[in-house]
């Protein structure tokens, strides 16, 4: 019952919170909703019993790249004339929200046998540092080694684009 | 009410699904380059949560892996994304997407 009411606050927190990220003219408004909906996503991880990925989704998400969103928002200081609210294309935003479901229905109607089985057993420790770590390094050693290799990517291709004069 | 009260797999897939379709009306519906950027985030958010639900379901760490890769890349878009958005003001000093219809090739 407990997991009932907090799935469906956190629900309702984090479908509102997208609906203002979308809606609103002003970007930091939509960012500061975007960190809330995070949020809300890091409890739902953590009602899944997924822990490690909660505390990287506040620390990274909300904590590291919001940070270095809203940074670039107010470094270019827009101008109130310049933003645009939401064009009301209502047949553009209904068809996307339909379009997700259609796609998705059925994919969740042939699942849900399985979804309403109750879970897998869990093994103690799921979802921890040390059971996530033990998959990261053993398993997937070599596309975590690349992925440094995206980011070094990352940096320095910022770092071009960015930079006025090189 | 067998729908709504005991919380199964499933519901966790269909509010995925819901916050994915809000993310593709935002990059369809807005013009501000800081919110289609935002709303890609909410995109992969929801990809996340299909992923750490399907763990949970066959009790098997690696959907967290993989969503922790996806967390790393989507630190490496935005950085990149945000860096082109710079580089677009200043050319024009604004950051409506209708100005820069010349980059859909």
């Amino acid at each position: 019952m407990l997991e009932a009411i907090l799935f469906y606050i956190l629900a309702a927190v984090l479908l509102g919170m997208g609906l203002l990220v979308i809606t609103r003219t002003n970007p930091i408004a939509s960012a500061l909703g975007l960190v809330a909906a995070f949020a809300a996503l890091a409890a739902l991880y953590a009602l899944l019993s997924a822990s490690l990925v909660a505390i990287i989704q506040v620390l990274v998400y909300a904590g590291g790249i919001m940070v270095l969103m809203i940074f670039v928002i107010m470094l270019l200081n827009l101008h109130p004339d310049d933003l645009k609210p939401m064009k009301a294309q209502g047949l553009t935003v209904v068809s996307a929200l339909m379009g997700a479901l259609v796609v998705l229905g059925p994919v969740i109607w042939v699942l849900s046998p399985a979804g309403s089985q109750p879970p897998a057993a869990l093994t103690a420790g799921f979802g921890d540092i040390f059971a996530v770590g033990d998959k990261m390094f053993t398993g997937y050693l070599f596309p975590f080694e690349m992925l440094s290799l995206v980011l070094l990517t990352a940096i320095v291709g910022a770092l071009v684009l960015a930079k006025r004069k090189l | 009410m067998e729908i709504f009260y005991p919380i199964t797999p499933a519901h966790y897939l269909v509010l995925s699904a819901v916050l994915f379709g809000i993310g593709v009306a935002g990059v369809l519906s807005r013009k501000n380059l800081f919110v289609a950027l935002m709303s890609l985030e909410l995109m992969l958010n929801a990809v996340n949560l299909s992923f750490v639900t399907f763990s949970r379901v066959n009790g098997d760490v690696t959907g967290h892996v993989v969503v922790l890769f996806v967390v790393a890349i989507a630190a490496a878009e935005a950085c990149v994304g945000l860096a082109i958005v710079i580089a677009l003001y200043r050319l024009k000093e604004k950051v409506d997407l209708d100005l820069f219809k010349s980059l859909q090739g």
